[in-house]
């Protein structure tokens, strides 16, 4: 992102999507972040993600707690209406708005000491309860607003910028989201935007809680040697072994947007693409020993759960193509990234309430 | 007669139609029901009642009373005193006893005897064996506890001259479709009946007798009422988290929503009541239902209200409608859960950090619990603020004689200012802090409403009239006293004080608010009554109304009748109005039972009798 004005004027040729927005229509104000911030880089993805949907910016609520993480969303979907709550306490004004309107796509925008300090209550609650909505917590390891104090997601034995090391246990999101049956469940990185960007839109077509933990290193408070979310620790333990890739098969996608309609009726089951097979199938359980185990030898791991068979997801395919014609079909799959995971649950609760009220 | 007391020194109390019966009970006894029970067959009578369940903060084995007052002049509150004593719990027998007016009576289970020293001779006790005749009826341990508690009101109903077919009538509507336990209760009614008149000196000198000073008159919790006026103000979402003593009310939404906002085709819900995880938690939901469009509350007590601060301060700053009923219970920290206060008054006036400022209303009894809840609904979306309905558990949790609640149906939900899609797209200006009226009062916009205007940013720092973040004090100033500016617009849409003129011209003035209202009424028929004129006034909204300021200016001294320690309301009238503090002078009654209508008169005319001192006649010299 730059620190210099947005140029008003754009090229007339800006590529449009089939809604008629340029990607220029889905940005915000110019982001007062530190230069090289890997919040920055998410809120790019979040951009390229909704244009790349072809959604109608205006139908999207964006919501945030406190912290640098939350300020993020007036620097994308300007047109969107936007709520910095709180802090730690974006999940239940979302989860709010929620009931008051089903007809918007929701997508909360959170920190580490946000959500897993502060807000952690909430945060267990909103994916307990599956509300249905796109969570997303820039994870850093620390407090930068406030000049570096480590969060509750900084690693035990990680060093602070002025020394410091941090003697607690770590909290992990992804095994948080995954315990409390979130339907939706990634970690991803900040500097690979070719892995962030179709996870965000896997994210925002899913129906229920997704929750994306992207590692997002801190470059004033977080960047440095003995750090284990700076930009080089991270890209040094990433080991990527697949690439992801997002394509609806067939859909009503635009005629809906175009109406400014809810999100996309989902594909509720999830092909891997070539992703190593013992990776592919994996019980929740597994899903979780991958990722412990992982966490254990400090280097990276892709994996998904998905609680269909092959069959099923082939029969329940075939028998939602014939009953639902905006039936869309994601294909979601995953390359390592530092503990990175996709899981799906078959099952997508969703919050009870009035429709439009 | 049992116990060696028998008939009092004092003659017996005689009255008809007006006295107060009180059960002294243990806490889940199952008593509660029959005691209701006792209370609704003289209201079937045509006797107006005024029941209150005075229960401890647990489940099971500590005490609890109920006490029924019996008033055809229809006094709603409570006048202090017993004229008769259901004294069932031997715990709490010494403490009763003395509540007894002289010439009273003392009903109470013979079975075992008691010293002559346990009664008093200015009493008369009326001894029935109650347990040795449960036991010789019943064999189950519970059965015996729970006829027991029905054998009295039978025998009572002797003694009174209750009715016995109108308790059989509320037994049968009580256990309708339940055969097998309607039958045993309705017997257990007659055998008390029959010990009392084979017995006891029956009637009594207190007695029943039917009459028709009911009239259409409904008989309803607070909680249910302001439930029901909910669904009427048009809430759709309500999220809340259990505490006493406002879960009934959560409870009571969820339950007339079934009813009335089940969509009949699809059997769908059109509302969602949510069991929020923490208070926190609850009121962030109903910010963001506000923000989104629609009409949300939350109902909680003190603690709650406390949880919620940040949150109340957010919405405040950030311009959206919420409302919160404070049901409000004995304080401060768990205080006393079952008991009832009025001391959030300054805790909810001037909620969260920084100068902040609220609108709060008084409803006095269920009725206007159910109008008032209707109206929060329109001022919060009016004035795009938090709303506090202040409840306490005396209006919540117990059971009023009101007038029936009415609704216009031509009346229509006024939901502020919110510009359309039309607005926007014909080019009406937009910016949501932009006092376009000049009363304080932006123009906001639904989320979703139009691709590319009247979008905009809510946030809880500091912005400019177009909602852009800004650190600048000219504009923080201004967005400041556009707030003030607003509470001062809020006035004309708030339910105006009630003023009433005493019989007489007076020096002094009484201002009096919430469930002290009905108590209030007693006690100035009674000052009335012993030639004391006292001018009134009762608040019914805050910030005060201007005629507030010229009631007090036009008297002398203005006593100020509250149920908290600190005199929390003449503490907001004194910094509110400017006031001397000097010419209010505070009226408390705070130890969680509801005020009384003795304690009042005893209060104000102490206090009068201070004023109209005669000086001593001088000795000649």
């Amino acid at each position: 992102m730059t620190y210099l004005a947005k140029p008003r004027l754009h090229h007339p040729e800006l590529p449009k999507n089939k809604l008629g927005y340029t990607h220029r229509d889905y940005e915000g104000a110019v982001s007062t972040l530190c230069a090289g911030c890997g919040h920055d880089s998410i809120s790019g993805a979040i951009i390229q993600a909704f244009f790349e949907l072809e959604l109608p910016p205006h139908r999207v609520a964006k919501l945030s707690g406190i912290g640098c993480s939350s300020k993020t969303p007036t620097y994308f979907l300007g047109n969107s209406h936007g709520f910095n709550s709180v802090h730690g306490r974006m999940p239940s004004v979302l989860t709010g708005a929620n009931l008051a309107n089903r007809d918007l796509i929701y997508l909360g925008v959170s920190g580490d000491g946000d959500s897993a300090s502060i807000g952690l209550g909430q945060f267990a609650h909103a994916l307990r309860r599956g509300v249905n909505m796109v969570y997303i917590v820039e994870n850093n390891g620390v407090y930068g607003l406030t000049k570096g104090q480590f969060s509750a997601t900084a690693d035990r034995g990680s060093k602070s910028k002025r020394g410091a090391v941090n003697n607690d246990q770590p909290i992990d999101l992804v095994l948080l989201a995954l315990q409390l049956g979130a339907s939706f469940v990634a970690r991803s990185f900040s500097g690979d935007k070719a892995q962030l960007v179709p996870l965000v839109k896997a994210a925002v077509l899913h129906r229920g809680a997704a929750f994306i933990d992207v590692i997002s290193p801190c470059v004033a408070f977080n960047n440095h040697a003995g750090s284990t979310k700076s930009y080089d620790f991270v890209r040094e333990h990433n080991q990527a072994v697949n690439r992801l890739d997002f394509m609806p098969t067939h859909s009503r996608f635009g005629a809906q947007a175009a109406q400014g309609a809810r999100r996309l009726q989902p594909g509720r089951s999830y092909r891997g693409n070539k992703l190593p097979a013992a990776a592919r199938r994996c019980g929740r359980d597994r899903h979780r020993t991958v990722v412990r185990t992982a966490r254990c030898h400090g280097f990276a791991c892709g994996t998904q759960h998905r609680r269909h068979s092959a069959q099923r997801i082939a029969r329940s395919r075939a028998r939602s193509r014939r009953r639902r014609a905006g039936e869309v079909q994601r294909v979601v799959a995953l390359s390592a990234q530092v503990l990175d995971a996709v899981t799906c649950n078959s099952s997508s609760p969703r919050t009870r309430g009035p429709r439009g009220v | 007669m049992q116990g060696g007391s028998g008939m009092s020194k004092v003659s017996p109390i005689r009255a008809v139609n007006d006295f107060v019966v009180k059960f002294a009970n243990v806490n889940g006894s199952g008593s509660a029901s029959a005691n209701l029970l006792f209370a609704k067959a003289i209201l079937r009578m045509g006797v107006p009642v005024a029941p209150r369940n005075i229960f401890p903060s647990n489940i099971q084995g500590l005490p609890t009373w109920f006490e029924v007052r019996v008033n055809e002049a229809g006094w709603r509150g409570r006048r202090g005193g017993v004229d008769l004593m259901v004294a069932m719990n031997p715990q709490t027998w010494d403490e009763d006893l003395k509540e007894i007016e002289p010439g009273g009576y003392l009903f109470y289970d013979s079975t075992k005897a008691l010293p002559a020293s346990k009664f008093r001779d200015d009493v008369n006790a009326i001894g029935m064996p109650l347990t040795a005749i449960c036991n010789r009826e019943y064999s189950d341990a519970r059965q015996r506890q729970l006829f027991k508690n029905i054998i009295y009101v039978g025998a009572l109903s002797t003694l009174l001259e209750i009715e016995p077919e109108t308790i059989a009538e509320l037994i049968g509507e009580q256990y309708k479709g339940k055969e097998a336990l309607l039958k045993p209760n309705v017997q257990a009614m007659h055998m008390g009946r029959a010990y009392a008149e084979n017995n006891l000196d029956w009637p009594l000198g207190v007695r029943v007798r039917r009459t028709n000073a009911v009239g259409d008159r409904i008989f309803i919790e607070g909680n249910s009422a302001a439930a029901l006026g909910c669904v009427y103000g048009g809430a759709t979402v309500c999220a809340w988290y259990p505490i006493t003593p406002s879960s009934s009310m959560a409870e009571a939404f969820a339950r007339h929503c079934k009813r009335f906002r089940t969509d009949p085709a699809s059997s769908k819900a059109r509302y969602a009541s949510v069991q929020a995880e923490d208070e926190l938690a609850s009121i962030g939901m109903v910010i963001g239902a506000s923000w989104n469009g629609a009409r949300a509350f939350t109902c909680t007590s003190g603690p709650g209200i406390s949880l919620m601060q940040e949150f109340i301060g957010l919405a405040y700053f950030a311009e959206i409608p919420a409302v919160i009923f404070d049901v409000q219970r004995g304080s401060p920290s768990t205080g006393m859960p079952t008991r009832t206060q009025q001391a959030d008054l300054l805790s909810c006036a001037y909620a969260s950090h920084g100068d902040t400022k609220h609108v709060l209303i008084f409803p006095q009894d269920p009725k206007e619990a159910f109008e008032f809840a209707a109206l929060s609904f329109d001022l919060a979306d009016r004035l795009q603020t938090p709303v506090f309905v202040m409840m306490d558990l005396d209006i919540g949790m117990q059971e009023w004689l009101c007038d029936p609640l009415a609704w216009d149906s031509r009346r229509h939900h006024d939901r502020g200012k919110v510009m359309s899609f039309q607005d926007l797209e014909s080019g009406k200006e937009f910016g949501r802090y932009l006092d376009v009226d000049g009363d304080g009062i932006a123009y906001r916009t639904y989320p979703g409403t139009h691709p590319s205007r009247g979008s905009y940013f809510t946030r809880g720092t500091t912005k400019d009239r177009y909602a852009h973040y800004t650190e600048d004090g000219a504009t923080y100033v201004d967005n400041m006293q556009r707030l003030l500016r607003k509470l001062e617009t809020a006035k004309q849409y708030l339910p105006e004080p009630v003023r009433r003129k005493a019989g007489a011209p007076t020096r002094f003035g009484a201002i009096y608010f919430g469930s002290t209202a009905p108590v209030m009424d007693e006690t100035l028929a009674a000052l009335e009554s012993q030639g004391i004129h006292l001018d009134t006034l009762r608040l019914r909204a805050f910030p005060f109304h201007d005629a507030v300021s010229d009631f007090i200016s036009e008297h002398e001294q203005v006593f100020v009748v509250e149920q908290n320690r600190d005199a929390q309301m003449r503490s907001l009238l004194i910094n509110e109005l400017v006031i001397d503090p000097g010419k209010l002078i505070p009226v408390l009654h705070y130890d969680g039972t509801p005020i009384t209508a003795r304690f009042i008169l005893r209060e104000i005319g102490e206090k009068l009798a201070m004023f109209n001192v005669t000086p001593l006649r001088k000795v000649a010299p």
